[in-house]
């Protein structure tokens, strides 16, 4: 890795201590009710990463954008480096680094006519600003690249030039939003690493994350939910007050442990419990104990994922309505419902999917985990007869779907990314026409929707426009929109990325209790969180898949404690062997 | 004005310029576009009626009816087929096949030795496309009327061709009433209408979409160089769509260009300014492409084709739709592009026009100025 150690960051003079401050800052958009931000009280030191964390739509960039001078405050007012952040906001822009979600790159200029360009914006030149580039290139391990354009770098590489353009002029604050979405996790690393270094030369930087397991790497966070400040401080003072309430439940026979977690679930004591891998993960209610339950329990280290659980008063129960009213579906369970033989995809000469193959058994939970790029959507894409593959087979319940197209459609289920509802269309709009293009006509149909009305609660938004529904509900929404034909099997694409862990929650008891039912369930998801909930899962890099097993075989194969290191390693462990062959 | 501050401005029109050359569909709006609807005015669109299909029954036998019939065969204007009966050419004038039919009656001689010329023959128009139906009405006529002088001449009854006074039209500034001379002047406002606006409404907009536009405005660039850096580079692409328009009507179409190039450089400029800004409004309010697209059309496009004078006479319009033509900057750059063509550099015309498009581009700029502020809300 090119950001060990000896790798010296790129600047060195002391700063003040108090870099900005937030106090009680309200901000509310026009013809939206609850305001972005609520009553907001803040510091951030210089010398510190303070991470601002919460799901989309908790405020994170408004809260970026108020610092960055960029959003006036509807009350209360923001000082940073000194300045009003409303009446000094040009000689705040003087002094800060911003990175836009996105990276704020131009993708058709190349690496070096980026750096120009805001070096010429920020007044870098000369002597300084050769220095710079080559301080800026070297930092970031773009000095090969400088020719290529923006946008044929790839996600981690983008993210580093943003950050080098962010870093020009060397800003007392740095404010990063989402840096690390769309980038693998190798990347991510290194740049948790680089900007250790920004920060131990005492400039402060506000790193702004939905991943939850961030959170723990900052030395200060900011917790954010629906515009409330809910944690202000070290990530570990939080995650403090569930220590020895997080209990790792193992043993439990492997067809059991959803049913397991559903009536632990249902006990007082127990305020949250997810699948991880082959156990169980519980939180227990302050001053209760651990109800005896079938394998063996062990007390944990508490993540903050835990303690932000514990903070919001616990998760959703573990009962399914929507798995409640349905049939279960009878088969074989040995029998595999889908399969992939040799799926070769190629977009001219680029090979997003290179010889794929799985199985996947009924009532199984399958993911394929990747980062942004690796070809798992291709390989997603082809399993459910949106794409044609080039090469090899796509069957699902036996039916292929090159010839059986519509016949094998109609057993899947289908749930896009970010929800694709017709955000203009009400609630009951949308239901109406899933059901129709699903083919669910006449006495079918009314009693699918008012089923799903029923179990998902949907009533009191049935007239509302699906685009401004509650986060909660679009999800319930389009759960429903993908379940209402009874689908044997559940294409989920990223089907939480951003969601709130409540709201998260309370999806997986839903297709927990598919599952038992007999549901065969398909996921992509580039968040380690999520795979955990599988039974097995497929690593893909590079259009290839490089591993496949459970969460934990995969763990104990490259020796890892997470399923992230597991991840880097076997990616490592790809590329080595690539370079070599 | 600070080294700082022209420093930045520099960067921005430099970044733009690179993007211009990286970016095909720039360069397409710029001279692809400017080019392909200079052939669609120019070889498309015309007022001339030439070639109309008209059908020539003739019921009489007689030489003078023949010889009438020659000189409809003969005149430009005319596509001529001769039958016999009307009913022969009756489906096809239903049809639209035919624009219009020349009777000559049986009686032809008898009535025009009475001296009754007017009722002589009888013309029947396609009165579905009125426009035409006036053209074969008016042309069958002076055909008609042609062909009565010269048959006087042939008779040895020059009384008739030479009357006491005789009137001989001469058209200034197109002597041959060619409307593509008319026309193409007027379609290079509508053009650079399209491309000034459209090429400024996209950029903008892509830079809003892609997120660059929230990294520009967090660094200490200003509202004038952020403005001066998005117009320069524009400017310069519209005044080379604006060449190509020009060179193209000139050589290809032998349009006159009787003013001067100074003249020509200075009014288009004010007019492109004026355009740029409405595009940087319409995209730093919808913040979208795909909308600032559509937004650039229907208020920069359609009005300018519509209520410039281009194609619709403004004098023919009623009076509140008139004085909304003041507002559209096409009007101005129309009549000045007419002017500077066809009649040279007029400063009757040209300054009243210009002093128009002067105060039209600086409200825009203002409007523009004002929009734009570094702020996202």
């Amino acid at each position: 890795m090119p950001f060990g150690r000896e790798c010296r960051s790129p600047f060195t003079y002391p700063m003040p201590d108090l870099l900005a401050s937030v106090e009680s800052v309200t901000k509310r958009f026009p013809n939206i009710d609850s305001p972005a931000l609520d009553k907001i009280t803040a510091v951030i030191r210089s010398g510190e990463i303070c991470g601002l964390v919460g799901a989309d739509g908790a405020g994170k960039t408004t809260l970026l954008r108020l610092l960055a001078g960029l959003l006036e405050p509807s009350e209360g007012a923001i000082t940073v480096t000194g300045l009003n952040s409303v009446k000094e906001s040009d000689a705040i822009h003087e002094r800060i680094g911003y990175m836009p979600q996105r990276f704020g790159l131009y993708e058709d200029l190349t690496v070096i006519e980026n750096l120009r360009l805001y070096a010429d914006l920020r007044g870098v030149v000369g002597d300084e600003r050769s220095e710079a580039f080559e301080r800026l290139l070297r930092f970031t391990d773009l000095a090969r690249f400088t020719k290529r354009l923006a946008g044929a770098l790839s996600g981690g590489m983008k993210q580093k030039l943003g950050l080098a353009c962010a870093l020009i002029r060397k800003p007392q604050l740095l404010l990063l939003d989402e840096p690390s979405v769309g980038v693998d996790p190798i990347s991510r690393r290194e740049l948790w690493t680089m900007v250790g270094d920004l920060v131990d030369d005492g400039i402060g930087v506000v790193w702004s994350t939905a991943y939850l397991d961030e959170a723990e790497l900052c030395d200060t966070v900011l917790l954010l939910n629906e515009g409330q400040l809910l944690h202000d401080g070290k990530p570990s003072e939080l995650t403090k007050q569930v220590k020895g309430r997080v209990f790792l439940v193992s043993g439990i026979e492997e067809n059991q442990r959803r049913h397991v977690l559903a009536q632990t679930l249902r006990k007082k004591a127990v305020i949250d419990g997810v699948i991880q891998g082959k156990s169980l993960r519980l939180l227990v209610k302050k001053g209760e104990t651990l109800p005896s339950l079938p394998g063996t329990a062990q007390s944990t280290t508490p993540r903050f994922e835990d303690a932000f659980i514990d903070r919001l008063g616990g998760g959703p129960g573990g009962d399914s309505a929507l798995a409640a009213q349905m049939d279960p579906i009878s088969g074989d369970k040995n029998v595999p419902v889908i399969e992939a033989t040799t799926l070769t995809k190629k977009f001219g000469s680029f090979i997003a999917s290179d010889n794929v193959s799985f199985e996947v058994r009924r009532g199984e939970v399958f993911g394929l985990l990747g980062p942004n790029g690796a070809g798992k959507s291709t390989a997603f894409k082809m399993m459910c007869g949106l794409l044609q593959p080039t090469s090899g087979q796509a069957k699902v319940t036996g039916l292929d779907l090159k010839t059986a197209t519509s016949k094998a459609r109609s057993k899947i289920g289908y749930m896009a990314q970010k929800f694709s509802l017709y955000g203009d269309l009400s609630v009951r709009q949308n239901l109406d026409f899933f059901a129709g293009i699903y083919g669910l006509t006449g006495g079918r149909k009314r009693s699918a929707i008012e089923t799903m009305i029923e179990t998902f609660s949907l009533q009191a938004y049935l007239k509302t426009s699906a685009a401004v529904l509650p986060l909660g509900f679009k999800q319930r929404l389009a759960l429903s929109c993908a379940v209402m034909h009874e689908p044997a099997v559940l294409f989920l694409d990223e089907p939480t990325s951003g969601v709130d862990p409540l709201t998260r929650r309370e999806f997986w008891t839903h297709i927990n209790g598919l599952v038992e039912k007999g549901v065969t369930i398909m996921v992509t998801t580039h968040f380690m969180d999520e795979a955990e909930y599988c039974d097995r899962i497929a690593l893909v890099f590079r259009g290839r898949v490089i591993a496949t097993g459970s969460p934990d075989e995969l763990k104990s194969e490259s020796d890892a404690a997470s399923l992230e290191d597991a991840f880097i390693g076997l990616i490592e462990r790809e590329t080595k062997e690539g370079t070599a062959a | 004005m600070n080294t700082d501050s022209l420093r930045r401005m520099r960067g921005l029109i430099r970044k733009e310029m690179a993007q211009v050359v990286r970016d095909p569909s720039s360069i397409l709006i710029a001279f692809v576009l400017p080019a392909v609807l200079l052939f669609l005015f120019g070889y498309g669109v015309s007022l001339d009626a030439n070639h109309i299909r008209v059908g020539v029954v003739l019921e009489s036998t007689s030489p003078e009816a023949q010889s009438l019939s020659a000189a409809f065969q003969n005149s430009r204007y005319f596509d001529v087929r001769v039958g016999r009966d009307r009913r022969e050419f009756e489906e096809e004038l239903v049809a639209g096949k035919l624009r219009g039919m020349v009777v000559v009656p049986a009686n032809f001689n008898e009535t025009l030795r009475n001296g009754e010329a007017s009722t002589a023959i009888q013309v029947i128009a396609d009165g579905s496309e009125p426009n035409t139906a006036n053209f074969v009405h008016n042309y069958v006529q002076g055909t008609f009327s042609n062909w009565l002088v010269q048959q006087s001449f042939d008779a040895g009854r020059p009384e008739v061709a030479t009357p006491s006074v005789s009137i001989e039209p001469r058209v200034w500034f197109n002597p041959e009433l060619r409307s593509s001379w008319i026309l193409l002047p007027g379609s290079i406002a509508i053009i650079m209408t399209i491309i000034g606006t459209l090429l400024t409404a996209l950029v903008v907009a892509r830079e809003w979409e892609r997120g660059t536009m929230e990294a520009l405005i967090a660094t200490p660039i200003g509202i004038v160089e952020l403005l001066v850096g998005k117009l320069t580079p524009y400017y310069l692409l519209g005044m080379g769509s604006m060449a190509v328009c020009v060179i193209t009507s000139v050589t290809l179409f032998d349009v006159p260009f009787r003013g001067s190039v100074l003249a020509l450089v200075l009014i288009s400029s004010v007019f492109l300014l004026a355009m740029l800004a409405l595009g940087m409004l319409i995209s730093t309010v919808s913040k979208n492409q795909f909308v600032a697209a559509q937004i650039a059309l229907i208020v920069g496009f359609l009005p300018a084709f519509l209520l410039s004078g281009f194609v619709f006479e403004i004098s023919s319009m009623p009076l509140p739709i008139q004085i909304l033509t003041r507002l559209i900057p096409a009007r101005y750059f129309v009549t000045c592009l007419q002017t500077i063509f066809l009649a040279g550099d007029i400063p009757s015309v040209l300054v009243p026009n210009t002093l128009a498009l002067c105060a039209i581009a600086t409200v825009l700029m203002l409007l523009v100025a004002k929009k734009t502020n570094k702020r996202l809300d």
